[in-house]
């Protein structure tokens, strides 16, 4: 695992945002703009999707972006791939190491299958979507694929286990991706209190965009 | 992992349909709730790529990081459910000989098919065209009306693809052999998409899609899920989340 500081410094950000614990963000990173994720606190999944801005039907697939890069896990120098096979992302920097992409975002329904049928009316990620792409527009249900869990650790093991281990962030740990092209980025800072993804503690998550 | 003795609990099916889907082609139908669909992989190296919706309310579609996350598992085989984004079970996976089917590779695009096996165009090679399973799928979804927004993670059935300790995947050649079969019990009506495609990882350098056999059965026994149902405790709370949807 290779970690890859950035020279960048948040004085010179043009933007700066805090997302508190458990609520969505959407914004926009134009092609050229660097956006940073930073975990303020550690161990802090934060659930991301990635839409082209000209056209939202054009997403983050992260069946192609793994394929081609031949590894299950995303870091420095992964290229986040649309589904029409066109670079969205690259991440330029990362000082957390390895980012999930395989464990999707946690839901009031999918929280009923993993735990229990009372845990339906907990927040989740899913909210946390449906309500940022409500409000903007331009997303809907059908738009929300499979997520990257930027800061989140799901191990597979070569007999094909999938585990949920310990998040190996830290408060400060970041990861940095530059945009090819301009994207909506919708946020859910996850609120999930049944496992350890957040370390069982929801913390606020910081994001920085530069020109 | 045998291609012969069927388990010794194996349920009894009336066959109701059975049609062949040759290599490069794609299909869609509505597998109806309680029938069972069982794909066969004819010559051996077959690939399927697989979409499954609710065909009630098809944006209820399966989700496949639910599905792995919730049942622990990076492959899919026979006691595995596959679970949709309400947190229903689309379909259950009631037998399988041949024991893993991926849920990693995806499906490549025309450009990506080009880049991997040349030019095939129409114009030249007529129905042997190189065709790609991003295309073959939004064809199949356009003539329900869904689209782009609507291709999500596919799963590749028999085809095997590890990842070792470096995180990096191996495609698993051979894995599927002649004969070898998977069953998917519908616990809901589905609305099922297919292509009969290589695998993306597949290393043969030639286009060489194998064709597949389909049968639509109806097992006599109404408990052709159990051991799906009670593989775990999570397949029963979908199970029950399935027959909340149905009441």
């Amino acid at each position: 695992m290779t970690l890859i500081a950035s020279t960048r410094t948040p004085d010179t950000a043009r933007f700066r945002h805090v997302i508190p614990a458990g609520e969505p963000y959407l914004c926009e990173v134009a092609a050229g703009q660097t956006l940073r994720l930073l975990d303020l606190e550690g161990n802090q999944a934060v659930d991301t999707l990635f839409y082209s801005a000209r056209n939202p039907r054009e997403r983050y697939d992260p069946q192609r972006t793994l394929r081609r890069q031949g590894k299950v896990y995303l870091s420095t120098g992964s290229v986040l791939y649309s589904n029409l096979g066109n670079p969205l992302l690259t991440i330029v920097a990362d000082t957390c190491g390895r980012h999930d992409t395989l464990g999707g975002a946690c839901a009031q329904e999918s929280n009923t299958v993993r735990y229990a049928h009372d845990r339906r009316y907990m927040h989740s990620c899913r909210d946390n979507f449906l309500c940022a792409c409500l409000h903007d527009g331009r997303l809907n249900k059908r738009d929300i694929g499979a997520n990257i869990n930027f800061f989140m650790n799901v191990p597979v093991t070569p007999e094909g286990g999938l585990t949920f281990e310990d998040g190996i962030s830290a408060p400060g740990k970041y990861v940095e991706l530059t945009a090819h092209t301009d994207v909506i980025v919708l946020i859910s800072n996850c609120p999930q209190l049944n496992n350890p993804c957040n370390g069982w503690n929801p913390t606020p998550a910081e994001v920085l965009i530069w020109d | 992992m045998s291609t012969e003795a069927p388990a010794p609990c194996a349920p009894a099916f009336a066959t109701l349909y059975e049609e062949t889907v040759p290599g490069g082609g794609h299909t869609s139908f509505i597998l109806k709730r309680g029938q069972t669909l069982r794909v066969t992989d004819l010559e051996g190296g077959a690939n399927v790529s697989l979409m499954l919706l609710n065909a009630q309310q098809p944006s209820d579609r399966l989700n496949l990081p639910d599905t792995l996350k919730g049942q622990h598992t990076a492959r899919l085989t026979a006691g595995h459910c596959l679970y949709s984004d309400m947190g229903r079970v689309l379909a259950a996976i009631t037998a399988d000989t041949c024991g893993w089917h991926d849920p990693f590779g995806g499906v490549l695009n025309a450009a990506e098919v080009a880049e991997k096996y040349g030019q095939g165009r129409y114009q030249a090679l007529r129905n042997g065209f190189y065709r790609n399973g991003t295309d073959n799928l939004l064809v199949e979804m356009g003539k329900w009306n869904l689209d782009l927004q609507d291709l999500l993670m596919v799963v590749n059935l028999f085809s095997k693809v590890t990842v070792d300790a470096e995180s990096r995947f191996h495609f698993v050649s051979a894995h599927s052999r002649a004969g070898d079969h998977i069953d998917l019990h519908a616990l809901m009506d589905t609305l099922v998409i297919l292509t009969a495609l290589q695998h993306p990882l597949d290393p043969a350098p030639a286009y060489a899609p194998r064709p597949v056999q389909l049968a639509w059965l109806q097992p006599h026994d109404e408990g052709s899920d159990t051991a799906c149902r009670t593989s775990r405790p999570e397949n029963a709370r979908a199970f029950h989340n399935t027959a909340r949807f149905h009441l």
